[in-house]
């Protein structure tokens, strides 16, 4: 099979990902992508043209080796695959969901330049679903320990890809988290109809195998603090993600149906409110729910509501789909689900009853300018274009800012102006010993680049340790 | 899990119980508050830290049965376990180091004002402590604060101590003059007329806010106030404020969020659901 000539590979087709049928989906929670079935996965791996100089590696940020992986699969050595891939990533059957690929490997790929890309996200999520599935076993030897204890802190992506590597390398892991469950945004945030919580728990799994003791309930900053970590462990990584939710600031804001996506989000995520019966953690189910934001944070909480059963479930935007910052998928899956774009819209105000519960969204409608600092065309008011969007829950998805619970009690720390920890290259804080990575340092930013975050701390950490 | 190690009915409707927390016990702070899940799929409740005994590494939770989530907690046993405890959170609160306090506690919230209280008399705070109740049987922490200073008890009825409101009583202290600062922690409407009481004294007072919070960590918004004309998030902002400064009316209306989830939920617990939705 990998004789085919590159003529060959080009006549091949991108091949679609089989989804549930977005009628049918848009009412459960059930995963929406259903995978590559092997015969797929063999027919896309062979659309890959070897390149020599792989320009998909450049647009991955942890570099995985797409060529050599995508080849393994074309030659129908799946467990090889899973290995070369897993080297370089450590939880392929995440990223392989939910990078956002065409701004990153596949909008780099030789292939999409005319034409269609290789699926590599899809192609990544097959081979980690196999090993998942096939319980691979790793042939590497357990490493000697090395006397040297380490926290981690904060159980999401970077957290945890942190203490898997710290672990392989003979390290004694303690991982703090501060939710009963650990995952971060992947248990909390993102719903489990685009990453299944089981997948997160087997991950999890995995590294309690491996030796990293969790333990939740402990909130870094409270419970313990930096100091006092910094007297019990020999290094120390901080990953406790961005946190705190920005809201709009308009008036009404607080009337009740009002959610910041987070809370939205956790409430039907981790505390599984999303039952139709038999839960305990209430959550407002509205008819006509509006969502404020154009990301990924957007996109989850509008194909939440609909699953809810809202009978309109809005985004309001104030520039145009093409600015918007979520990946082009959810936006395609939201639209065939039948979510209403708002688009060009900016709410001014929420519109209360006489008991304050929201019963709509005052909005104008916006046009697009000149490019502003971030090369999108900066939306301006049309004047007198203001009217109101009947709704009965606004969910509120504008952005995180840096939780400062953490970082208030270890005022030595260096953070920057915006209240994210400063690192130099290799992730370290101003602290000796203390690194830092993922949300915390770079805002909200992605679960890849948390979890190369994580990785390279490690091997900065380790360095550190042997020193 | 943390084990019970020991649970004693307060009222007809407060419970306490000490639980197993060995390290919260350590180093809580009055003021501060848990976050407590009872079993796996549990909700996510915030009780104070009434109480803790370091050396038995447990703290005392003391707990009104209102809900389901409270009806949950106070059925367990001795050697039951509550499955998380996460804290301690919030600020602690901020304690005088001289002079003389009032301690206003209503209901529950006496649970709430004594660890202040204690906090305050070792510090060597003359403290006057005004608590109220429905009635004898509902009144709760009177011999731990007697151990504070002087206490002042209110029922409704009459049936304890003075008939009538804490509000009157405490009027009648603040009026004697000498107080340097207020503590209230009860329901809405009683912190609310007690700031109201203490705004014409100049008495700076501090209240205790019982938003509906999920996470305790500033990640979810869902506990935010307004102070001051300020959104603040109760759980890592808090969930002491000034009293002068807080929008009661608002913190009022978004406890009523979920009354009809909780009204169902209560009467499902209580055998009379029928109707599954
Ligand atoms: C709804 C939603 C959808 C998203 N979708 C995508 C997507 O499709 N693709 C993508 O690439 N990115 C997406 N993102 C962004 C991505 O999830 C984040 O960039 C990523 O999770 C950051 O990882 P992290 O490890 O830094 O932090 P987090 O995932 O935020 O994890 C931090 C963890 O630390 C814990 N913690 C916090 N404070 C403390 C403390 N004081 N002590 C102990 N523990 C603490 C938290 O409870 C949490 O578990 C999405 C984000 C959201 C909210
Ligand atoms: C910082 C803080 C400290 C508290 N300390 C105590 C205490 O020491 N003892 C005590 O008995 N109670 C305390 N409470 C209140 C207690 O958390 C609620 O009574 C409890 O959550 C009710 O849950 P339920 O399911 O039993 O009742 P429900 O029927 O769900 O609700 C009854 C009422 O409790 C409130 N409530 C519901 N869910 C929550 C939630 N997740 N968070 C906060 N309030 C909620 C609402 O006002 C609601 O109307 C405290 C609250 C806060 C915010
Ligand atoms: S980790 Fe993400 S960006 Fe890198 S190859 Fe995989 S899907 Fe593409
Ligand atoms: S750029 Fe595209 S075609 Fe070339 S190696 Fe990468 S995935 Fe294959
Ligand atoms: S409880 Fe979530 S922010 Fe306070």
């Amino acid at each position: 099979m990998s004789t085919l000539s590159a003529k060959e590979r080009m006549q091949i087709t991108r091949q679609s990902m089989p989804e549930q049928d977005a009628a049918e989906r848009s009412r459960n929670f059930q995963e929406v992508n259903l995978g590559f079935p092997e015969q797929l996965a063999l027919l896309e791996a062979q659309r890959c043209l070897q390149c020599k100089a792989a320009k998909c590696m450049q647009g991955c940020p942890v570099m995985v080796n797409i060529p050599r992986f995508v080849s393994l699969v074309a030659q129908g050595d799946m467990a090889g695959a899973a290995k070369s891939l897993m080297g370089d990533n450590a939880l392929p059957s995440v990223s392989g969901r939910v990078c956002p690929q065409e701004q990153q490997c596949e909008g780099s790929c030789i292939r999409g330049v005319k034409g269609q890309p290789v699926a590599i996200g899809y192609l990544e999520r097959f081979v980690a679903d196999w090993a998942r599935n096939h319980g691979t076993v790793s042939d590497e030897a357990q490493p000697a320990p090395t006397g040297k204890k380490v926290a981690v802190i904060g159980g999401g992506p970077a957290g945890l890809t942190a203490a898997g590597e710290l672990v392989k390398k003979g390290h004694d892991v303690t991982l703090y988290e501060a939710l009963h469950k650990p995952g971060g945004v992947l248990v909390y945030g993102i719903p489990e109809f685009r990453l299944p919580k089981k997948i997160v728990a087997s991950e999890v799994d995995r590294l309690t195998k491996a030796g990293v003791k969790i333990e939740c309930n402990v909130v870094i900053g409270r419970t313990y603090t930096i100091p006092e970590l910094r007297e019990r462990f020999d290094a120390i990584f901080i990953a406790n993600g961005a946190g705190l939710p920005v809201f709009m600031n308009v008036p009404g804001e607080n009337f009740k149906g009002v959610y910041a996506a987070n809370e939205y989000l956790t409430r039907v995520n981790l505390m599984e409110a999303y039952h139709a019966e038999g839960a305990n953690t209430p959550v407002l189910k509205g008819q006509r729910v509006a969502v404020v934001g154009g990301g990924n944070v957007a996109m989850d909480a509008v194909r939440t509501a609909k699953r809810l059963g809202a009978e309109k479930a809005m985004i309001v935007y104030r520039r145009t789909k093409e600015e918007m910052p979520a990946r082009a998928e959810e936006v395609h899956h939201a639209g065939q689900e039948g979510v209403d774009f708002q688009l060009l819209v900016a709410p001014l105000e929420v519109v209360g009853d006489e008991k304050r519960w929201v019963k709509g969204l005052k909005c104008e409608r916006m046009e697009l300018g000149e490019p502003d600092a971030s090369g999108r065309r900066r939306p301006q008011p049309v004047a007198g274009s203001e009217f109101i969007l009947d709704c009965d829950v606004v969910v509120v998805a504008i952005g995180t800012k840096a939780n400062p619970l953490l970082t208030a009690t270890c005022p030595e720390m260096k953070l920057n102006k915006r209240g994210n920890i400063e690192t130099d290259e290799a992730g370290m804080t101003s602290i000796p010993g203390v690194f830092a990575g993922g949300d915390i340092v770079r805002g909200a930013a992605t679960v890849i680049l948390a979890m190369g975050d994580g990785k390279r701390a490690a091997q900065a950490i380790d360095a550190y340790l042997k020193k | 899990m943390h084990k019970i190690l020991a649970k004693k009915q307060l009222s007809p409707n407060v419970t306490r119980l000490d639980v197993l927390a060995p390290r919260i016990a350590e180093i809580k702070q009055p003021g501060q508050f848990v976050i407590v899940r009872a079993q796996e799929g549990g909700e996510r409740i915030p009780l104070t830290i009434a109480d803790a005994d370091p050396a038995k590494g447990t703290i005392a939770l003391v707990i009104q049965a209102v809900g389901k989530s409270t009806r949950e907690l106070v059925a367990l046993e001795v050697c039951d376990a509550i499955r998380d405890v996460s804290g301690p959170l919030g600020h602690p609160t901020e304690l005088i180091a001289s002079g003389r306090a009032l301690c206003i506690g209503g209901g529950v919230g006496t649970a709430v004002v004594h660890p202040i209280a204690k906090a305050l008399h070792a510090k060597g705070v003359q403290v006057t402590s005004v608590i109220g109740g429905r009635a004898k049987e509902w009144v709760i922490f009177e011999d731990d604060l007697q151990k504070c200073g002087d206490v002042i008890v209110c029922t409704d009825d009459g049936s304890h101590g003075r008939k009538g409101f804490v509000t009157d009583a405490a009027k009648e202290v603040l009026t004697a003059g000498g107080i340097d600062i207020v503590y209230a922690v009860g329901p809405v409407p009683m912190m609310r007329a007690v700031a109201n009481l203490t705004r014409p004294f100049g008495v700076h007072t501090v209240v205790s806010l019982n938003p509906v919070m999920v996470d305790g960590t500033g990640m979810c918004g869902g506990c935010r106030v307004e102070v001051g004309g300020e959104t603040k998030f109760a759980c890592v902002d808090g969930p002491e404020f000034d009293g002068h400064k807080v929008d009661f009316d608002l913190l009022a209306d978004r406890l009523q969020t979920y009354r009809e989830f909780e009204q169902r939920a209560n009467a499902c617990a209580d055998g009379q659901c029928r109707i599954r939705r």
